[in-house]
């Protein structure tokens, strides 16, 4: 029986499901489809299901199963959900559980820093800039490097630009941003390296919030421009 | 129940076995990073093993503590005193209310903790207590100690074991002793937990790119020592050392990673993950340091020596499942001896 992912052995209590290489929209609907599955059949002993862009990490405890078992049984389980490798190899269902979450934008002045920049790279004006950036639909791939960041799939191509050549050490919390083909959001002040665009008064994740993060793995995205005082509106609601 | 920090040290937060199940959102477990240290740490005190406690970090915090309390420190070599007087490491120990307890500078290893009965307490932020310093996660958004802190004591054992003993050392208490005694007579002999030894290689298990090292850089990789930088952290300890070389360029994208992985940047200086790591990595991967050996990269100081040996997964999970074995025995073993000499005093005749 070929299946169409491969399981690494990561840790002594850590595997990595691999459905494919690269940044790839098909590949990481698979990811976010298995994840969907595995959280449904809840296997004993599994710790975190947390997919990224071509993989899933599943941590468990070591002392309920052994890797190899528990390999097993995330393959039975997911041959059983997908009718073998058909279905996660052809259609994509994406996580079915997936939201649609729009987040409103402000691209002006500073919080759009780098938005000459981009628009000068991409040849394009600021206003196609942000008709473009607001027109697609996105794919929370993944969430890393720090609590809530989203890693966003579904770029318009004109967009891709290349990560600035000297990183900023404090990005601010709400910053959009772009990273060569990928989008994302700033949780909190980072240090960062992606080009801003804009900034959300919305807070991408609050611990003391259920659920504390405002975007899951797989949800869908789309941006909203807002005026400054529209923005401040929005800022003065949360405090 | 407050425990004032005078001076916070040079790295002191709070540490519980951190938080789990939450990697999907980009949240990592932080926690203990000697983890078989917390555990024996709180068992001294008669807490659950995960009870929250303080990781100290090469020079320790000096605290007032405004009520009487039963403490243990447990970990790398250092100083203990009450009141200037100095206490052993690896026992219970009571502190009288007002006095004052110092924990000095390690002779050597890196991270030592400080648990009192009770726990120390503070709202758990996602299931834990423990600071992340690098996510800002955690009481205090996660922020180390400073001076003028207030810290809580817990007054009861944190749910999570039934075999915690009374807490009938209240009697004893209140039976007259204000001087700072033993509670115990007895100390734990620190050696199978804390070697300080930097001689015996770390276990590695094979990571994916192990294999696309030139034969020369795994050849190196396991006969060669590096040396820990001094810009190493929770997040990861940075090796310097022999050059590694992969025989032709990787390109990966970010993949999910944990504690003890062993990636290789361009910049040719490996980085072994500590417990306040990123959930994810873009680097490629030389190894995972097993389980079983986290707590001695814990240990480890800048300056020190590393050497790395291979080893399987079957061989690292038979490794960690006897710790694991020998831990149980051994704090089952602290509570009962605890319970015994606790209990002793308050019982009369029927």
């Amino acid at each position: 029986m070929s299946v169409a992912f491969a399981i690494e052995p990561l840790a002594e209590d850590a595997l990595l499901l691999r459905f494919g290489d690269g940044i790839d929209a098909t590949i990481n609907a698979r990811v976010h489809a298995a994840a969907h599955a595995l959280r449904a059949v809840n296997l004993p002993g599994i710790i975190d299901i947390a997919p990224a862009y071509a993989t899933l990490l599943v941590r468990f405890d070591a002392f309920v199963r052994g890797g190899e078992a528990l390999s097993e049984a995330i393959t039975r389980a997911l041959c059983r959900r997908f009718r073998g490798s058909d279905e996660l190899t052809a259609a994509v269902p994406g996580n079915p559980a997936a939201q649609r979450v729009e987040i409103p934008v402000c691209y002006d002045g500073e919080f759009g820093q780098d938005l000459e920049a981009v628009a000068e790279y991409a040849r394009l004006s600021h206003g196609e800039v942000i008709a473009r950036h607001t027109a697609a639909e996105y794919t929370v791939a993944m969430l890393g490097f720090a609590p809530g960041f989203p890693y966003l799939l579904g770029l318009d191509a004109a967009l891709h630009v290349p990560r600035r050549a000297d990183p900023r050490t404090r990005v601010p919390a709400g910053s959009v941003a772009i990273g060569g083909a990928q989008t994302g959001i700033y949780p909190r002040e980072l240090p960062g390296g992606w080009n801003l665009i804009g900034r959300t008064p919305l807070a991408l994740f609050d611990p003391d919030r259920d659920p504390s993060c405002l975007l899951a793995p797989g949800d869908r995205v789309r941006f909203r421009a807002i005026d400054a005082d529209e923005f401040a509106q929005h800022a003065e609601r949360r405090a | 129940m407050t425990i004032e920090v005078l001076k916070p040290g040079l790295l002191t937060t709070l540490q519980d076995i951190g938080r789990l199940g939450f990697a999907h959102l980009g949240v990592g477990r932080a926690g203990a990073f000697d983890e078989p240290v917390l555990c024996i740490a709180n068992a001294l005190c008669g807490n659950p093993h995960d009870a929250c406690t303080l990781e100290v970090t090469l020079l320790g915090p000096t605290l007032r503590l405004n009520a009487a309390a039963w403490v243990a420190v447990a970990g790398a070599p250092l100083p203990l005193r009450i009141d200037g007087l100095e206490q052993p490491m690896w026992a219970p120990v009571h502190v009288p209310a007002g006095a004052t307890l110092e924990l000095g500078a390690m002779r050597s290893g890196c991270r030592s903790y400080l648990a009192v009965h009770g726990g120390f307490d503070a709202t758990p932020v996602l299931g834990s207590r423990s600071m992340d310093v690098n996510a800002g996660l955690g009481p205090n958004g996660g922020r180390p100690l400073r001076a003028g802190d207030a810290l809580q004591m817990g007054s009861a054992p944190q749910p999570g074991s039934g075999s915690v003993p009374r807490t009938d050392w209240r009697i004893r208490q209140n039976a007259g002793e204000s001087e700072p005694d033993p509670i115990s007579k007895w100390r734990l002999d620190p050696r199978p937990w804390f070697r300080g030894d930097t001689n015996q290689p770390l276990r590695l298990l094979p990571g994916k790119h192990l294999d696309r090292l030139t034969p020369t850089s795994r050849n190196t990789l396991f006969s060669e020592p590096f040396v820990m930088h001094a810009n190493s952290n929770r997040v990861g300890v940075r090796l310097v050392g022999p050059a590694l070389a992969w025989m032709s360029p990787i390109e990966m994208v970010s993949e999910g990673c944990g504690p003890g992985l062993l990636q290789l940047p361009p910049s040719g200086e490996p980085i072994a993950f500590g417990p306040e790591c990123p959930v994810s990595g873009g680097y490629p991967r030389i190894g995972q340091i097993a389980a079983v050996d986290i707590p001695r990269l814990a240990q480890m100081r800048p300056g020190d020596p590393l050497r790395f040996t291979p080893c399987s997964f079957d061989d690292a999970l038979g490794a960690l499942r006897e710790r694991e074995r020998a831990l149980d025995a051994l704090t089952a073993n602290i509570a009962a001896r605890l319970a015994h000499e606790l209990h002793r005093p308050q019982r009369g005749p029927r």
